[in-house]
């Protein structure tokens, strides 16, 4: 086989690997937006957030440390011993469900029935406030996070794609990131598992009843305020296993929180009200950008990809305002 | 009007904690301990910050007259630069100099600071063509610039080489903005001189995602990447470069791209990384027993200790010692221990850090050797190379201090600082 036609798989393959990457990130806004209505602008933060805290766990770093030596003059940083990642895990979900629990209990319960535009600011507070609350809790520094996912280039699927090549030709192989296959292999599971807890459990019925018509689905006496802690602290499990993915790449760093905006394009091509249109339109946007950064980049200077991706998003919006999979929304005036 | 002095004296409370006396020499600090960017800004705050209080407390200030450090949170962002500038400059007797540690805000402040009266010290960073004495009178970038450490990046690949870079490749992987774009210009002109191909390839901010960029360098395989990157962008780098196997001793990275945090994540990955450094890197230094007796041990350090010896906390003491240096040949110069900022940017256009002097610091081999003149801001251009050693997690140099490529810069720095002045009707004062 050609190389170039070899290049643009291996361009198109991980396109589709990044587009899950953003997938993962959107699905928490997705979440939260289809059952309540509510665009949450602290998602970013909670991946931010979450990832902090299972960190702290695992290398059994005292919370509020600074504040205690600052206050008591102590000079206390860890426990001594960390914890096993998936006990870390575990322990960093109901922290999640506390946040979820809190932010209901002292921000949304007062905001019911408030318009959308007050909500959304509600978030925009809510994403300073965890922001500053996630450096007090365990500091501002870069931390490493290994959860023993595998990663780096698959020697395997380099020796296999190399013999693909045309004899004679220099030809290196495939390149594949092994994390970016754990996180595919980990959204796969995640969508399933939200599709068979949406479709087939109880609760998951009554999410999509409050989705559907909130005052409908509280007259068959449905817990509005219990589903949004619900749906909050789904978010919440979203934002970890993003935070986990994106912060095994780069380090646990407070710009972890900007994940948000590569979200966005994917959102409004996917549609705010669509699990599945996160995960496409993820797809989409991965591979439309990664495409343009090789082949239309070289073209205009290069660095497209990231308003690129807004492009192809506001491209489908002329088409289908809605987005790819979002609900038409009809009114009657 | 009691009113107003009340509220001016709280005002200046709330920016600094605490209230500097008339007669302190004033030091501000446009810190950023909050944010996507505060990894490198807090420890390079508490360096600049622990310095001051080591002069403080073991000598008494500079010259018997005490250091006000006032604080100012910039969060890397450039208005709330601009704003903590405005809010510092009229501190006490007045602000002596600026280190800002953003290119941003530099920009920003580079006309502000030459209406005041004020020394802007963009140390490493910022214009390069500042270093153009003549035209840029309050702005200094030395010991080195971006176009320095270009040529010295080019010249180690070179070293590596054999001596010989024609028909090599080197890839500039650069952060898309003001400060990425720098060494392109100087590094076009290398191309020339030296025969490699240059091979130019952006990344747009923060840059969390790579892939386009490492896909391509694994495809073109280029000799060599140098590599212009802050934040989170490095970080990312390391890893993909690790990822798809480079070479990593191969990869040179500028020194805003080699600290401890743009490493560490990449785990054995990053193990022979390179960067460029100005500064020493550990603790090994007669200087930081006495910033163990006085500041740490004492608990007066600004942060908890964590940070002495690190990249950042030593660039940190680093930009303090220059400008306690220069405000030291000041009041040499002037005759008095109360200098004003004019008497400052004379004390830095007479400043002379040379071995000896770091010697007597108790920093020995600490920097290059710095000289400036009036005409000269950016003093001698020299850095050296450091490398990572994942299994000890630290940095280690492995050449000294290397001269930059003078000739070619000041020409590049003249052509473009002259250009400004004829832009901005600025006539180049006379140096003697």
């Amino acid at each position: 086989m050609n190389p170039a036609i070899l290049n643009f798989i291996e361009i198109f393959m991980n396109g589709l690997m990044a587009g899950i990457m953003y997938s993962l990130v959107a699905l928490g806004f997705v979440l939260i937006f289809k059952a309540s209505g509510i665009f949450n602008f602290a998602q970013g933060v909670m991946a931010l957030f979450a990832a902090l805290t299972l960190v702290g766990f695992m290398t059994g770093q005292v919370p509020f440390a600074h504040l205690i030596n600052a206050i008591f003059g102590t000079e206390v940083h860890t426990w001594g011993a960390g914890m096993p990642a998936l006990l870390a895990i575990l322990l960093t979900m109901v922290v999640m469900i506390a946040l979820a629990w809190l932010i209901e209990r002292y921000v949304l319960k007062h905001l019911v029935n408030q318009e959308p535009i007050i909500l959304f600011m509600a978030t925009i507070g809510l994403a300073y406030f965890l922001e500053g609350f996630g450096d007090l809790m365990w500091g501002s520094d870069v931390k490493t996070l290994d959860v023993g996912l595998p990663s780096g280039g698959s020697f395997w699927w380099e020796d296999v794609t190399r013999e693909w090549a045309a004899a004679g030709s220099q030809y290196y192989g495939m390149y594949i990131d092994l994390l970016d296959v754990s996180a595919t292999i980990i959204a796969i599971v995640l969508v399933t598992a939200l599709t068979l807890f949406s479709q087939y459990t109880a609760t998951g019925r009554a999410l999509r009843a409050v989705a559907d018509d909130h005052q409908a689905a509280m007259s068959v006496g449905i817990s509005l305020r219990r589903i949004w802690v619900i749906v909050w602290s789904i978010s919440g499990f979203v934002a970890l296993v993003a935070g986990i993915m994106w912060g095994s790449k780069s380090g646990v760093q407070f710009s972890l929180s900007l994940i948000a905006l590569k979200a966005l394009p994917v959102l409004i091509l996917g549609g705010f009200t669509s699990i599945p249109g996160a995960i496409i339109g993820g797809l989409i946007i991965g591979v439309g950008e990664k495409l343009a950064e090789a082949y239309v980049g070289p073209l205009v200077g290069g660095a497209i990809e990231n308003w690129f991706a807004y492009v192809v998003a506001l491209a489908f919006l002329l088409v289908r305002p809605q987005g790819l999979f979002g609900d038409k929304i009809i009114e009657r005036i | 009007m009691k009113f107003k002095s009340l509220l001016l004296a709280a005002s200046m409370v709330a920016v600094t904690g605490v209230s500097p006396a008339l007669a302190d020499l004033v030091f501000p600090s446009l810190s950023y301990r909050t944010g996507p960017f505060a990894p490198n800004g807090i420890p390079f705050a508490d360096g600049y910050a622990d310095y001051l209080t080591l002069l403080n407390e073991r000598d008494g200030g500079i010259g018997g007259v005490k250091i006000a450090n006032p604080e100012c949170e910039t969060g890397y962002n450039t208005e709330k630069g601009v704003e903590c500038y405005e809010s510092t400059k009229g501190i006490g007797s007045g602000a002596l100099i600026y280190q800002p540690l953003s290119t941003g805000i530099t920009y920003q402040l580079i006309p502000k600071v030459t209406a005041d009266g004020i020394p802007l010290h963009s140390m490493a960073y910022g214009r390069t063509s500042a270093m153009n004495g003549k035209v840029f009178e309050w702005v200094f970038n030395y010991p080195a610039n971006y176009w320095d450490g270009a040529t010295i990046a080019v010249q180690h690949a070179k070293d590596m080489s054999g001596g010989d870079l024609n028909g090599k490749t080197i890839a500039l992987l650069y952060h898309n903005s003001a400060y990425g774009k720098e060494p392109i210009r100087t590094l076009e002109e290398k191309a020339k001189m030296e025969g490699f191909n240059l091979t130019l390839i952006p990344v747009d901010s923060p840059g969390q995602e790579q892939k386009s960029q490492w896909l391509q360098i694994r495809r073109e395989r280029p000799d060599f990447v140098l590599f212009w990157g802050w934040g989170v962008m490095n970080a990312v780098a390391v890893q993909e470069a690790a990822n798809i196997r480079f070479p990593m001793d191969h990869f040179i990275g500028i020194w805003w791209s080699g600290a401890e945090q743009d490493v560490l994540p990449a785990g054995d990955g990053a193990n022979g990384y390179k960067s460029l450094n100005f500064t020493y890197v550990g603790k090994d230094k007669p200087v930081f027993a006495d910033i163990e007796k006085y500041v740490v041990g004492a608990g007066k350090a600004a942060g908890d200790g964590s940070n002495v010896g690190t990249v950042q906390y030593n660039r940190g003491m680093y930009a303090a010692m220059l400008a306690t240096e220069a405000a030291r040949k000041a009041q040499e110069l002037s005759g008095k221990a109360d200098i004003t900022a004019a008497d400052m940017r004379n004390g830095m256009e007479a400043l002379v850090v040379d071995d000896a002097r770091l010697e007597a610091l108790g920093m020995p081999n600490f920097g290059p050797t710095v000289e400036v003149s009036c005409a000269n801001h950016g003093g001698t251009g020299a850095a050296l190379v450091q490398q990572w050693d994942a299994s000890a997690k630290a940095w280690k140099a492995v050449t000294d201090f290397m001269p930059a490529d003078r000739e070619l810069v000041t020409k590049l720095a003249m052509e473009d600082s002259e250009a400004f002045a004829k832009e901005n009707n600025i006539t180049p004062r006379e140096c003697n």
